[in-house]
């Protein structure tokens, strides 16, 4: 499974104040102690970057990919911060992925940036009518959206579909909908449609010390029904991946498989 | 609307391993596709076929695989030689099987004057074997890698229990090095991932899974060698990507069914054909599976063995 290494956030004072100063050495430090750990992908979240987006995007992207090499998950809502950061984006360590579009009309642009520059995009199951209630309503949202793609010339392999994972202090019911979810997403499509969370908000609120916990087994039961992503910090879910990936068959299993 | 066959891509590719040096040098390995489906990606280069010679007189190989090399085979490098030059082999096996403590026990020195006499004698790439005796492989492939240095050479096998001497001695001469278990893809897997701890590059690695010859275990051999072909590309696991081995010519040739003679056994037909046709096979069967580099014995299941290369490339 693909950890997308979520340690680089605006929510983060350390990353925001290297963002602000356009402090290269925290931000090429984190980058590189998640893909030592496992990430395979980092994500740069920049925010909304109302002011000067493009010129922080750029210089995140180049900033990772000087030390990484690693392909980079572009988070922000602004349209145009994504569009320069994927013209600087390296392809030559994978293909960038846009975070993200939704059903939302506002944010179909997005698709076309993806078309425009080949670049892989999340989908997140929601639309203008606020959130999902059900795993079924994720479905019907998704199906749509793989319609939008396909009108705006994203190939279905390049959208990975996100059920928006929900805190479990506050939405309980979710975390299974969720689950179902991206046994339903699946299913849209042969071959099966990818898919993504954000791991760590299902988790968001719960005192520090239970985080890791239920992010790690929430990880196990989304890995089960064949999650292909996460973005989550892979510090704290390497060895959960590995291990779910060697007893779902989907790595050889090698008395060393946590040091691969 | 025109039937487009589906076409089977993967995300994985067998590294592509060169041996040798100079106008002899070869290279197998590479392909991002299944065995000879050439039509679904990339498959540069052929698998190669290594003539097997040995350091002692190959007395303990049938008649009907000794009597091609009748007149060369008491010196390896007169043996080696005329591999290479009459029969147009593309690599040399070299099994310093004298070396083991239960045949002549021959000393780690001796070996290395072997190697390097056979050395001197050849332009095509050679691999240098041990006796298969655990400890006894360690000095001995140390001193052979130490008088092969610098010319590009297979060593083998290291094997879990000697892999660290003989993967040091590959290291420190430049060497490609065999990395054998028996017959268990994850200890396979385990092992190749001991060797590129130590610092060994795992482009230079080859996997032996472990031959078996037909009738005797070949299934157990292809369905490794077919697993390990999946994981390298179906799911890209870089500890399965290096080229497989199939040492196929000591396996075959030790069994009942290429040494029988027609008069005990009339309704099987010719010992000599029979013998070339179960290498033949038994060598086919194990490229289809995914190896890319064969030992073998008699000229004629190796002419065979090309034939089919040649029809399937």
């Amino acid at each position: 499974m693909l950890i997308i290494g979520e340690k680089l956030s605006i929510i983060a004072k350390r990353v925001r104040d290297a963002m602000l100063k356009k402090d290269k050495g925290p931000i090429q430090e984190i980058a590189t102690a998640q893909w030592k750990a496992g990430a395979g992908m980092i994500d740069a979240n920049i925010g909304p970057a109302e002011d000067g987006g493009e010129a922080l995007m750029e210089w995140m992207v180049t900033t990772i990919q000087e030390l990484v090499p690693l392909p980079i998950c572009l988070d922000t809502t602004n349209a145009s911060a994504i569009e320069a950061g994927l013209k600087v984006h390296n392809n030559e360590w994978g293909r960038p992925l846009i975070n993200s579009t939704s059903n939302d009309p506002e944010r179909f642009p997005i698709l076309e940036l993806a078309a425009k520059y080949n670049s892989q995009v999340i989908g997140l199951t929601v639309g203008k009518g606020g959130l999902p209630a059900d795993a079924e309503e994720r479905a019907a949202i998704a199906a749509e959206m793989m319609a939008r793609a396909m009108e705006y010339g994203v190939p279905l392999e390049d959208l990975y579909l996100d059920p928006l994972v929900l805190q479990i202090a506050t939405s309980q019911d979710h975390a299974r909908h969720v689950i179902k979810a991206i046994k339903m997403f699946q299913e849209l499509n042969d071959p099966p449609m990818k898919t993504v969370v954000g791991l760590s908000n299902i988790s968001n609120g719960c005192p520090k010390n239970i985080r890791p916990i239920l992010n790690s087994y929430y990880l196990s039961l989304l890995m089960y029904e064949g999650l292909t992503a996460a973005i989550a910090d892979p510090h704290e879910v390497a060895v959960t991946a590995k291990t779910i990936d060697v007893i779902m068959g989907r790595t050889l299993y090698a008395h060393s498989y946590l040091e691969m | 609307m025109a039937f487009t066959p589906p076409k089977e891509t993967h995300a994985g590719k067998v590294y592509a391993v060169t041996i040798g040096s100079g106008e002899g040098a070869v290279t197998f390995g590479g392909e991002n596709v299944l065995p000879f489906n050439t039509f679904e990606g990339a498959s540069p280069h052929r698998p190669v076929i290594a003539y097997e010679i040995q350091d002692v007189l190959p007395s303990d190989w049938p008649e009907n695989v000794q009597k091609p090399y009748e007149g060369v085979s008491g010196d390896p490098a007169t043996w080696a030689r005329f591999c290479q030059n009459t029969l147009k082999a593309k690599a040399i096996a070299l099994r310093l099987v004298g070396t083991h403590p239960d045949r002549e026990n021959r000393s780690p020195e001796d070996a290395a004057k072997t190697v390097r006499d056979v050395l001197a004698a050849l332009n095509v790439p050679l691999i240098i074997l041990g006796s298969n005796h655990v400890e006894k492989d360690a000095p001995v492939l140390i001193a052979a890698a130490e008088a092969a240095k610098d010319r590009n050479c297979i060593i083998g096998k290291a094997q879990e229990g000697n892999y660290k001497t003989i993967t040091a001695a590959a290291m420190a001469n430049n060497h490609k090095l065999i990395a054998m278990s028996e017959l268990d893809i994850n200890l396979s897997k385990q092992l190749n991932i001991l060797i590129t701890q130590m610092g060994f590059d795992k482009e230079r690695l080859i996997t032996d899974p472990m031959c078996s010859a037909l009738g005797y275990g070949l299934e157990y051999t292809y369905s490794v060698m077919e697993r390990i072909r999946l994981a390298a590309l179906a799911q890209n696991d870089l500890t399965m990507q290096p080229p497989m081995l199939g040492d196929v010519g000591m396996y075959v040739w030790k069994i009942k069914e290429t040494q029988a003679p027609e008069s005990e056994l009339p309704q099987w037909g010719s010992t000599e054909e029979r013998g070339i046709a179960w290498e033949a096979t038994t060598a086919t069967a194990l490229l289809v599976a995914g190896a890319e580099l064969l030992i073998m014995r008699h000229p004629m299941a190796v002419e065979a063995v090309e034939k089919v290369i040649e029809e399937l490339v």
